[in-house]
């Protein structure tokens, strides 16, 4: 699965580090990095993430992969 | 498109072409499927694959937990389009309304947005750029080769220009143990986006974690071996160091060579756009089926004294693709100005550093709260006596505050001191390298939470 | 300025008769976004000016800032962080961070799943077969308590007394001199002080045995890069987790309950559809949250906010319930929808102080609702509205009596 977090809202309040920690990790006090296609295992813990954040700063991908254009050229 | 007929004529089939599919380009598709727009919608990229997200490529990507490819970024909801990938557009006919492309194919559009971002500066010579082990980091495949490059344990990495991604790039060396020199020609890192104060600590930082740091030199020469291996740097002063990763990371060049002789203002600084994104023609006057956003656009902002600005933040391509696919498929009366202060973030060294507003349109900057030595507080920028920016390291929670100052217009340096402030803390000057923006004009402010609501009023001034 | 005979709004919220749906006086209240009280304190009840608020660094935590300190104030005592600014507070909200969360111990929580799903499944073994339940007694509360009563190291045979503790520190929480007896404010402090010898002496017990698991063991050796905390500290941050894990917790899953009991529907789609339960909890924390109000913050210079200059030392309280449900930033708040987007409650509070627990919090209530709605019978709710606390700051059930199974 894909997630985006748009680190201009983030403000480091760490809920989806704590929720899905394997995908989300704090970086020092604050900043955030994370896994922006996390295996579809972690799911669960990645929704979680994503409805605690305070910000709501995380996007998960709507379509699950439906809609992507061709990875080659068009010819 | 002058009565209500043809606008919705044009929602239900009209033909949209966005050239640049990136953040930009692809979110402004979206929403333009969100307002309701219904018909044809190329997507024109010069990349190959799906859009993908560039700011991990400086952070999660080289320290090599997050494999470049896996950065595609994710859908807000399906945009069913033509995309045309692989091929750069090489010309915009405003005369009969097509976007020609590298090879040959020429597409026909009603509206066309402009999202060509911009692309690393290259080493100026190009046979030394051309050496195995010099990089630029713009693209993942950039990001994929430096990653491997940094895996294989070089003995040494310099990076050119200590910039947000310079830096960034040299904390990751550091975290994983590389030795690092760091050239920057400024008498400190960041120090031209935030400041002499703020590029002091940022030097700090830097030598704290082993950094070699050199400021105020400039590098003259890579120089390779006969295998077309780099293998050392020459300084202005003299000195070389044995190295054999490069990263130049000198900055952006705005991708508007392919406008050349359009009849569009956009030159290096991008292209001249209104608040509502619409681009201007070279006279300056607004067109209304061409438009622009994220990093390629230069927008004027009222807050700025109506000054143009450039950004190269993430969530302006953000903003600006919204609110100009809002625009494309509205009437006059309905449009949206961009009014959005600008916001940053940077990891580096542990610390999360943002800002808010344009610290480079200030003359005088003062620590609000925490501790410098801490590497935990936040600074206001103040021009004229009022707050134009804020800088935190670690204290990104109160930066909302620091918004509604900037947007109010109100006064620096902030008058009340807040529980956390340094007891020594005073104003100091600003002090960029390169000329600084320095005008007179009239201070506004800013109202309105949503992009609908959002307008100008003009305010008095503070001294 | 003269006492008015009829009461103000806020009166009237606090008014135990409005316990069971204070929401109406909320809208009332935010026709005044910040107002002044008689007594020059502020009430804040809009979503956009309390956030500002909580963003506002003159905006103080510490009620040692008030002009007039009140019974709220532990005046002796070492505060907890609740009670502080920056940077006593970031060091000590990090030093205890250290030990419960992320970037230092960042797998805490999800490690604890297995924990919490088998306390949650034996309190229900223990609900089968019996048709009539007390929710708050027989599940809501002994599960948050168990939980944090691990956490913290508190022996398991020493609950049924802080239960009694907590109950008067938290009786005390919004204290009114003019309406309330005086006993009230003192049981409180009764209670905090035997509360804070008790665990003192756990304290006591760890010290020089590094290596213990729980986090009073890990606060009493930990030399962090911060240092280690004192003792009074220790005691203050244990006494804060004890209390702000015990009350909360339980309200939002009894709030669950009854809210879900109201709306059949959705108790129904929660069975067949587990992942409902997150939007929901979300939704939870919005509609019904467990924290009402801020009762106590300080103006420590002077704040304008919504075009009101609250002067310096002023008391001001955060309407957070009313926050979120103000229409001007949620659509329909007075609707139950658990399939809500952008929601961006109030529930735990923002900026600095966000609640430190609310992951755990957030997993308790998931869990605990998830598995009510699978495996009670056919629950339905004996009195609508059931009786209430006494307090408006935390609100909710003091008891939720179901029935399940074929009833009489
Ligand atoms: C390494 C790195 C780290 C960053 N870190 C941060 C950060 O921490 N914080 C932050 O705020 N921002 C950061 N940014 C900036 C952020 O990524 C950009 O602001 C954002 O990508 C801008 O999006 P855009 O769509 O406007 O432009 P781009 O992402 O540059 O996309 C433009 C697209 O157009 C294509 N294109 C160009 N010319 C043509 C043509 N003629 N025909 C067809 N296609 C063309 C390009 O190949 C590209 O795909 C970072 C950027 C980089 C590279
Ligand atoms: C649903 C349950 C909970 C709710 C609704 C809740 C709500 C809140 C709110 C609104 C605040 C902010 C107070 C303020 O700004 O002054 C807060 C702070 C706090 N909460 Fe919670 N809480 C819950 C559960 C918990 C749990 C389980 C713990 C402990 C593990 C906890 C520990 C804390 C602490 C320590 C603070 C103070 C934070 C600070 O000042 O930095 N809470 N909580
Ligand atoms: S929960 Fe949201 S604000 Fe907090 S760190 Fe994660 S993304 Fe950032």
């Amino acid at each position: 699965m894909r997630v985006v977090v748009d680190l201009s809202r983030c403000q480091g309040y760490a809920q989806c580090a704590f929720l899905a920690p394997d995908v989300f990790r704090m970086h020092g006090e604050e900043a955030l990095m994370y896994d922006p296609n996390p295996d579809d295992a972690r799911r669960d813990q990645v929704l979680r993430a994503a409805a605690a954040c305070p910000v709501q700063a995380i996007l998960v991908d709507q379509l699950e992969g439906r809609d992507a254009p061709a990875e080659a050229s068009p010819s | 498109m002058t009565s209500a007929d043809n606008l919705q004529a044009f929602k239900r089939e009209g033909r949209i072409v966005v050239v640049g599919a990136s953040l930009a380009g692809l979110r402004a598709a979206e929403a333009l499927r969100e307002e309701g727009f219904t018909g044809s919608l190329t997507m024109i990229g010069d990349e190959l694959g799906e859009p993908y997200d560039r700011p991990p490529l400086s952070k999660q990507v080289l320290t090599g937990w997050v494999p470049a490819e896996n950065t595609k970024l994710p859908r807000r909801r399906e945009v069913d389009a033509e995309w045309l990938l692989g091929v750069p557009a090489s010309g915009l006919d405003l005369a009969t309304n097509h976007v020609r492309l590298a090879d040959g194919r020429e597409v026909p559009f009603d509206r066309v947005l402009i999202s060509t971002g911009v692309r690393g500066r290259p080493w100026f010579v190009e046979s030394e750029a051309a050496l195995d082990g010099v990089f630029v980091v713009r693209t993942r495949e950039h990001a994929a080769g430096l990653q491997r490059a940094l895996a294989a344990g070089p003995s040494r990495v310099l990076v050119i220009g200590a910039g947000f991604t310079g830096s960034e790039i040299a904390s990751i060396c550091r975290e994983r143990d590389i030795p690092v020199t760091v050239a920057e020609l400024a008498p400190a890192p960041l120090v031209g986006a935030l400041g002499a104060m703020i590029g002091e600590v940022a030097a700090d930082m830097q030598r704290a974690h082993g950094v070699d740091l050199r400021c105020g030199v400039k590098v003259t020469r890579l120089e390779g071996d006969a295998q077309g291996r780099l293998r050392r740097a020459h300084f202005d002063d003299g000195s070389t160091i044995d190295t054999d990763v490069a990263v130049v990371a000198l900055g952006g060049v705005r991708n508007t060579d392919w406008l050349q002789g359009s009849g569009l203002a956009a030159g290096v600084w991008g292209i001249a756009c209104d608040t509502g994104c619409r681009a201007l023609d070279l006279n300056g006057l607004v067109t209304d089926d061409v438009f622009a956003a994220g990093d390629v656009a230069r927008c004027p902002n009222p807050i700025y004294e109506y000054r143009l600005i450039s950004l190269e933040h993430w969530a302006n391509a953000v903003e600006q693709a919204e609110v100009a696919a809002h625009n494309m498929v509205s009437g006059q009366a309905d449009r949206w100005p961009h009014l959005s202060i600008p916001r940053f973030w940077s990891i580096q060294f542990g610390v999360n550093i943002k800002s808010v507003g344009v610290p480079t349109f200030a003359d005088e900057v003062v620590v609000t709260q925490g501790s410098v030595p801490d590497h935990r507080f936040v600074a206001a920028y103040g021009y004229r006596g009022r707050v134009t920016a804020a800088v935190s390291f670690n204290n990104a929670k109160w930066l909302d505050h620091y918004q509604a100052l900037i947007e109010t217009a109100a006064p620096s340096p902030p008058p009340c001191p807040a529980p956390d402030q340094p007891a020594d803390a005073k104003p100091v000057p600003v002090d960029f390298p390169g000329p600084t923006l320095l005008a007179q004009g009239a201070t506004v402010v800013v109202t309105g939470h949503d992009p609908s609501e959002r307008r100008v009023t003009a305010a008095y001034q503070h001294r | 300025m003269t006492t008015t005979e009829t009461p103000s709004t806020l009166q009237r919220i606090l008014d135990y008769s409005s316990r069971a749906d204070p929401y109406p006086l909320y809208a009332e209240l935010r026709r005044t976004p910040v107002a002044r009280q008689e007594d020059g304190s502020y009430v804040v009840s809009t979503y956009r000016e309390i956030t500002d608020l909580l963003h506002n660094p003159h905006l103080s935590s510490d009620t040692r800032n008030l002009s007039h300190p009140t019974a709220g104030a532990e005046e002796q005592a070492t505060p907890a962080f609740i009670n502080l600014d920056p940077p006593a507070h970031d060091r000590l909200r990090r030093m205890t961070m250290r030990h419960f969360g992320p970037p230092h111990t960042p797998g805490l929580v999800t490690g604890m799943e297995d924990d919490l799903t088998g306390i949650v499944g034996s309190l229900i073994d223990d609900l089968a077969g019996k048709e009539q339940i007390d929710l708050v007694d027989d599940f809501a509360y002994p599960f948050p308590v168990t939980v944090i009563c691990r956490l913290l190291g508190v022996p398991h045979e020493d609950e049924p007394r802080f239960h009694l503790w907590v109950d008067d520190v938290v009786n005390a929480i919004d204290y009114n001199p003019k309406t309330d007896p005086k006993e009230k404010l003192e049981k409180g402090i009764q209670a905090r002080n035997e509360l804070r010898r008790y665990l003192g002496g756990l304290v006591d017990q760890r010290h020089g045995r590094p290596g213990g698991e729980d986090l009073l063991a890990r606060l009493a050796n930990d030399d962090g890069p911060d240092g280690r905390m004192t003792d009074e500290e220790i005691v203050a941050t244990a006494n804060l987790l004890l209390i702000a894990g015990h009350e909360t917790t339980v309200n939002l899953i009894t709030n669950g309950m009854l809210t879900l009991l109201r709306h059949p529907q959705v108790l129904q789609r929660l069975r067949h559809e587990p992942d409902l339960v997150v939007p929901l909890t979300e939704e939870l924390l919005r509609y019904e949250p467990p924290v009402h109000i801020i009762p106590w913050r300080a103006a420590y210079s002077d704040i304008t906010v919504a075009d009101t200059v609250i002067p310096k030392s002023s008391r001001i309280m955060l309407m957070l319930a009313s926050g979120s449900r103000d229409p001007n930033r949620f659509h329909e708040p007075d609707r139950f929808d658990p399939d809500r987007r952008d929601n961006q409650h109030l529930g735990f509070g923002s900026g600095i102080h966000l609640c430190f627990g609310g992951p755990l919090a957030r997993r308790e209530t998931q869990i605990a609702l998830t598995e009510l709605a699978r495996r009670l019978d056919r629950p339905r709710l004996v009195a609508d509205p059931p009786p209430y606390r006494r307090s408006p700051v935390l609100r909710g059930p003091v008891h939720l009596h179901i029935e399940q199974g074929d009833g009489y």
